[in-house]
């Protein structure tokens, strides 16, 4: 479903502040699959996710949705196959417009946008059942300002909207890290659930080891630009958080040695 | 005030409704400080004036002017996108630049139409007195120009205008081409301004170079005036208090001229509406959803 294939990309290049976030990254996930990514900061994660999106700018290598080369598509046009899900829940949803505005705004994500009305009555009705599945009682506040909920509701709305247009691959970059842990929970069991009732094919990156474990089926680690472990199935399921911290610190331990060589 | 003088104020304050529609465009809807109106507004004028002078059809000739403001945006749009030149900046350029051509255009500073057919005269066939028939068609004009504004604010297209000027991101996340909606936007907002200066020429009866100085901060009265007035989230009523924002700065104006204890002449207008702008600016609770926007442009 998702081909990233040797990809690199480099900010700043030629500057003092050179920042190779990408180095040969290449990974395949099957349609259907859900697949956590951790890694400290800088280590790449969130510039993987704006690879598949197009927002960070490839050097080289190719990327392959759904067996079509878009390497070379601008993120607009991406945004047809592709729905994601920001850290911040300022930046998923337009804060000026009011709920069911921004859901017909993503729910013509990849259609022509015409002069038809954006929202019609069957429009309507549709987005108060959808907003109903979450139990919020967000579908009586069709007309809110999006600005007026709290940053749980935002995340849950924007899950919500990234199913709307039918795509089949969802993007969430630390969806859950700006939220309170009860607040999280709820957004991440919504998560579960809506990638399991679409079939969705998932990369999450996440801050949190736990996370990254339970949930989805394989978990990858970045660090410095690279993918530096990849698991999943029986080896997946026997790992706890002390093993991912262990794995952790034996990459880094790797790095470590190598910097020893090259200095001794 | 006479009641000519009233609707005078009137008639001005519904052909620069237009330009206060032209601004909710480009600095709300889009948050793109733009100053092109101050060349486009003119050049609504000398494009109109000039063909009509030379004969043309009076509603081509608005035509014709309504196009050339569209271009005159889409100059400044590509700057901006195209070209990354800042948004402000882009604008002057544009603005300054209209100075010129405007001038090519009529070949001289300024053209008179007095005499000429314009788009007023079907109305003055019909016996109605210039004093009613100039407000009347300004009128007309301005109600087209809300209810297919709010239309096109409320469609799929729109609504992903309204999402590109609030949050860029967003919008591109969602599958907007959000240079496509700045060309389109600025665009249209350009032509609205030159609608208003084409319309102005034709009932005062003259094009004029100078005309489009601060034509930008009466645009920008009007929409703080109307926001101020009218608090609303319903777009259909947002320009309609454009529109009114701009009539009862007119009147204003006209009653603060009309009044001798004052001392005011009609070049002072300028100074004045400078001021209004900058008080909506600087005291809390004026000027509403603007001030981010001219806050933002002008840090």
């Amino acid at each position: 479903m998702i081909d990233i294939h040797e990809v690199d990309v480099t900010f700043g290049r030629g500057t003092p502040m050179e920042t190779r976030a990408l180095i040969g990254a290449t990974l395949h996930i099957p349609a259907g699959r859900f697949v956590t990514v951790i890694g400290s900061n800088g280590a790449g994660k969130s510039t993987l996710l704006n690879v598949v999106t197009g927002d960070a700018p490839m050097e080289r290598g190719r990327l392959v949705i759904d067996g079509v080369d878009v390497t070379r598509w601008p993120p607009a046009r991406r945004a047809g196959m592709v729905a994601r899900v920001f850290q911040d829940p300022m930046a998923g949803t337009c804060e000026g417009l009011s709920i069911e505005e921004n859901m017909a705004l993503a729910a013509s994500r990849g259609h022509r946008r015409g002069l038809a009305k954006a929202l019609g009555h069957n429009r309507r009705i549709a987005f108060a059942e959808q907003l109903a599945t979450l139990g919020l009682g967000l579908e009586n506040r069709l007309q809110d300002r999006m600005g007026l909920l709290s940053g749980g509701q935002r995340q849950a709305v924007s899950l919500l909207m990234a199913t709307l247009a039918g795509t089949r691959i969802l993007l969430l970059d630390e969806h859950t890290a700006a939220l309170d842990p009860k607040i999280s929970e709820f957004v991440l069991d919504l998560t579960r659930r809506i990638v399991a009732e679409h079939h969705l094919t998932v990369l999450m990156v996440t801050h949190s080891m736990r996370h990254a474990l339970d949930c989805g089926d394989r978990t990858i680690m970045m660090h410095e630009g690279r993918i530096v472990f990849d698991v999943e199935g029986g080896e997946r399921a026997g790992l706890d958080v002390p093993d991912l911290l262990q794995l952790f610190a034996r990459v880094r331990g790797r790095e470590l040695d190598d910097d020893t060589l090259l200095l001794g | 005030m006479s009641s000519i003088a009233f609707l005078g104020a009137i008639e001005i304050g519904l052909v620069y409704g237009l330009v206060a529609l032209g601004v909710f465009l480009s600095f709300r809807v889009l948050s793109f400080p733009d100053l092109t109106v101050d060349g486009s507004f003119p050049l609504g004028a000398a494009v109109a004036a000039t063909l009509i002078v030379n004969e043309v059809d009076p509603f081509l000739a608005t035509a014709v002017a309504v196009l050339a403001g569209a271009a005159a945006g889409l100059v400044t749009a590509l700057l901006n996108v195209r070209f990354k030149i800042l948004h402000l900046l882009a604008s002057i350029l544009t603005m300054i630049a209209l100075f010129s051509v405007n001038i090519r255009i009529m070949g001289r500073p300024n053209v008179a139409i007095i005499n000429d057919e314009t788009i007023l005269t079907p109305l003055l066939d019909l016996d109605i007195a210039g004093y009613y028939a100039k407000p009347l068609l300004a009128g007309i004009v301005v109600v087209v120009a809300v209810v297919l504004l709010a239309r096109f604010l409320g469609s799929e297209f729109g609504l992903a205008m309204r999402a590109t000027g609030a949050n860029p991101r967003m919008a591109r996340a969602q599958g907007v081409a959000t240079s496509t909606q700045i060309y389109t936007g600025m665009a249209l907002s350009n032509a609205l301004v030159a609608l208003a200066g084409a319309l102005f020429a034709q009932t005062n009866g003259f094009a004029d170079v100078t005309s489009g100085v601060g034509t930008i901060v009466v645009g920008l009265a009007a929409v703080i005036l109307g926001e101020t007035l009218l608090r609303t989230r319903v777009l259909l009523i947002a320009l309609i208090a454009c529109v009114l924002g701009s009539v009862i700065y007119r009147i204003a104006v006209a009653l603060a001229l009309n009044a001798d204890f004052l001392g005011l002449q009609a070049s002072d207008l300028n100074l004045v509406t400078a001021l209004l702008v900058a008080l909506a600016l600087i005291l809390p609770g004026v000027g509403g959803p603007l001030r981010s926007v001219m806050r933002r442009a002008g840090r």
